[in-house]
C-alpha cells in the first residue's frame, strides 16, 4: 500500500495547494469567488481520496456523519442573517475547535506510540477544548443570550493559571513517561473546557472582534497540532494558514483599539483620570434635529460621508442607508462610507452588511483613506456608531480612550449623528462630538429616521 | 514523516500565512474568516480515517462527532463565504 499512501499524499499537497491559491484570490475582490471555489475544490479532492484510503474499513458512520454535517452546514450557511455573521462565525470557530479536538482524542484511544504524537494530541485536545467551549461563551455574548458585561470572580486569573499549568504539567508527563493514562487525559479535557468558558466570560462587548478573531486563529493552531498527531502535512499547513490568518486580524483589532492583546485578554480598560460627567458634557449643547432639517442640509451638500456602526446592524438600516446615497447621488453629491476597523462585531462585518445593500466596495474607505478628507466634507453622517468617533481619543489624554485612532468625523463641516439616545458605547464614556456646534443629534430608530430623511430629500 | 519535517513545514506555512493575509483588504476579512473556518474544516480528512477506522465504539463515536463539525464547518464555510463574497461583485 506504499504506493497508495504515496498517491494519498499528492492529493492532500494539491489540496493545500488549492487553499494557498484560494486565500490568494481573497486579495481582490473580482477574484475572490473564484478563489473560495478552489479552495472548495480542494476540500473535495482532499475527502474524496480519503475515502479510499485502505484503514478505512466501515462507511456507516462515516456516511451519517457526512449527511448529517452538511445538512447542519448547509441550513446555516444559507438562514444566516448577514447582521448575525459574527454569531456563525463564532459557531463555526467552535466546530473547528471541537472537531480537532475529536480527532485528536480518537488518536489518543488508538493508541499514541510516539513521544511527537502524544505531545501533539494532548495539545491539538487542549486548543481545541478551549476553542470550543471558549466560542460558545462568544456566541451566547454576541447573541446576548447572556449579558455582555465582563463577567468573573475574585480569584479567577489564578484559577485559570492552575487550570493551564495543569493541563500542560499532565501532558508533559504522559509525554516524557510515554504512558497514556486515561484519567490524566480525562482530566485535562474538563480543565481545557472550564478554561475555554473562562477565557471568554470577564471580555466584554466591545472586545468580541479581537475574542472571535482569537478563537479562529485557536481553532487554526489545534487543527495543525492534530496533524502533528497524524503526521498529516495537509492539517498542518491548513492549520497554520488559519492561525496565521487568525493572529493578524487579532493584532489589526487590537491596534485599531489601541490595546494590547494582554489587556484584552484580562478585561483590563486603561485607568481613567477622573471620571467625566454626561450631564456636563452635554448640557445645553445638545440639538435635537428633525428629519427634515437634515435633508434641507443635505439638498446642498457636495460630499457626504456616512459613518456606520454596529447600530446600524441593530436597526437594519444598511438598505435604508443606500437608498439615501442613491438619491444623494442623483442629486449630484459624492457619497463615501468611512469603515473603522472595529465598526460592528468583527473584523468586516460592516464591509459585509453594505454589500448586500448592494453598495459598491469602492466606496467602502478604511479609515487612513477617508480621515483627510474630512475637512472637504460638507456632511458626515454617523449611524449606531459612537466610540469610533469620539474626539476624547485624540485630544483628551486623560481619558481610558486616549491614543486609540478615530475617525475625524468632527471635521467635517456639518455633523449628522443618528442615534436612540445619549447613552454611551462600550466604553462607557460621554462623546463630546455630540456637543459640538456643527454636530446636529437625529434621535430615533436608525432606519426610520434614514427613510425619514430620504423622503424629506425627494420631497424638497 | 518525521517531527522535524513537520516543524518545517508548520514554520514554513506560518510564515506563508502571514505573506498571504496581509494582502487581503479589510472589506473582504469576515469573508476571510468563514473561509478559513472552512478550509480548517481540513481535519475532515483525519476524521473519516478515524471514524472508519472499525475500532472501538469510543474512537467510532469520536471519529463521528469529529466528521459531524468538521463537515459543517467545510460545507456552512465554504456556503456561506460564497454567499458572502458573490454580494461583493461590482454591479
Amino acid at each position: 500500500m506504499q504506493i497508495a499512501q504515496n498517491w494519498i499524499d499528492i492529493a492532500y499537497l494539491i489540496a493545500a495547494s488549492l487553499f494557498i491559491l484560494g486565500i490568494k484570490g481573497l486579495a481582490k475582490p473580482k477574484t475572490a469567488v473564484r478563489g473560495n471555489l478552489l479552495a472548495a475544490s480542494g476540500m473535495g479532492i482532499a475527502a474524496v481520496v480519503t475515502l479510499l484510503h485502505h484503514s478505512i474499513v466501515s462507511y456507516e458512520v462515516i456516511v451519517a456523519g457526512l449527511i448529517i454535517g452538511a445538512v447542519i452546514g448547509a441550513i446555516l450557511a444559507i438562514k444566516v442573517q448577514m447582521t448575525s455573521m459574527p454569531q456563525l462565525i463564532a459557531m463555526l470557530n467552535g466546530f473547528g475547535g471541537g472537531a480537532s479536538f475529536a480527532l485528536a482524542a480518537a488518536e489518543y484511544f488508538k493508541g499514541v506510540d510516539t513521544t511527537v504524537a502524544m505531545a501533539a494530541s494532548g495539545a491539538a485536545v487542549l486548543i481545541g477544548a478551549v476553542t470550543f467551549t471558549g466560542s460558545f461563551v462568544a456566541f451566547a455574548k454576541l447573541q446576548e443570550l447572556i449579558d455582555g458585561q465582563p463577567k468573573g470572580f475574585p480569584g479567577m486569573k489564578l484559577v485559570n493559571l492552575i487550570l493551564l499549568v495543569g493541563a500542560v504539567g499532565a501532558i508533559g508527563y504522559m509525554t516524557v513517561t510515554g504512558q497514556p493514562n486515561d484519567t490524566l487525559f480525562w482530566g485535562v479535557v474538563v480543565a481545557a473546557a472550564l478554561l475555554g468558558v473562562m477565557l471568554v466570560m470577564p471580555i466584554g462587548g466591545a472586545d468580541m472582534p479581537v475574542v472571535i478573531a482569537l478563537l479562529n486563529s485557536y481553532s487554526g493552531l489545534a487543527a495543525s497540532a492534530a496533524g502533528f498527531v497524524m503526521g498529516n502535512s495537509a492539517l498542518i499547513i491548513t492549520g497554520s494558514l488559519v492561525g496565521a490568518s487568525g493572529l493578524i486580524l487579532t493584532q489589526i483589532m487590537c491596534k485599531a483599539m489601541n490595546r494590547s492583546l494582554t489587556n484584552v485578554l484580562f478585561g483590563v480598560m486603561a485607568e481613567g483620570g477622573e471620571a467625566m460627567d454626561a450631564d456636563e458634557v452635554y448640557q445645553g449643547k445638545i440639538k435635537a434635529s428633525s428629519p427634515d432639517e437634515v435633508a434641507m442640509i443635505l439638498e446642498t451638500a457636495q460630499r457626504v460621508v456616512i459613518v456606520p456602526g454596529f447600530g446600524l446592524a441593530m436597526a437594519q438600516a444598511q438598505h435604508a442607508v443606500r437608498d439615501l446615497a442613491d438619491t444623494l447621488e442623483a442629486r449630484g453629491a459624492t457619497v463615501e462610507y468611512a469603515i473603522h476597523p472595529v465598526a460592528g462585531r468583527m473584523p468586516g462585518h460592516m464591509n459585509v452588511l453594505l454589500a448586500e445593500a448592494e453598495v459598491s466596495y469602492d466606496k467602502l474607505k478604511d479609515m487612513d483613506t477617508i480621515n483627510p478628507t474630512f475637512e472637504q466634507t460638507d456632511v458626515a453622517i454617523v449611524i449606531g456608531a459612537n466610540d469610533v468617533t469620539n474626539p476624547l481619543a485624540r485630544e483628551d489624554k486623560g481619558s481610558p480612550i486616549y491614543g486609540m485612532p478615530i475617525l475625524n468625523v468632527d471635521k467635517a463641516r456639518t455633523v449628522v449623528v443618528v442615534k436612540r439616545s445619549l447613552s454611551p458605547g462600550f466604553a462607557g464614556l460621554p462623546n463630546p462630538l455630540f456637543a459640538k456646534d456643527n454636530t446636529l443629534m437625529l434621535f430615533g430608530d436608525g432606519k426610520q429616521a434614514i427613510i425619514d430623511t430620504t423622503a424629506a430629500l425627494k420631497e424638497g | 514523516m518525521d517531527f522535524v519535517a513537520q516543524l518545517t513545514v508548520f514554520v514554513l506555512a506560518i510564515f506563508l500565512g502571514f505573506e498571504l493575509i496581509t494582502k487581503v483588504p479589510p472589506t473582504l476579512h469576515t469573508p476571510l474568516m468563514s473561509g478559513s473556518n472552512a478550509i480548517s474544516g481540513i481535519t475532515l480528512v483525519g476524521a473519516l480515517l478515524a471514524a472508519g477506522h472499525g475500532g472501538s465504539t469510543l474512537i467510532s463515536v469520536l471519529g463521528f462527532i469529529a466528521v459531524v463539525l468538521a463537515t459543517i464547518n467545510v460545507i456552512g464555510g465554504f456556503m456561506v463565504t460564497n454567499r458572502m463574497l458573490a454580494m461583493f461583485k461590482r454591479k
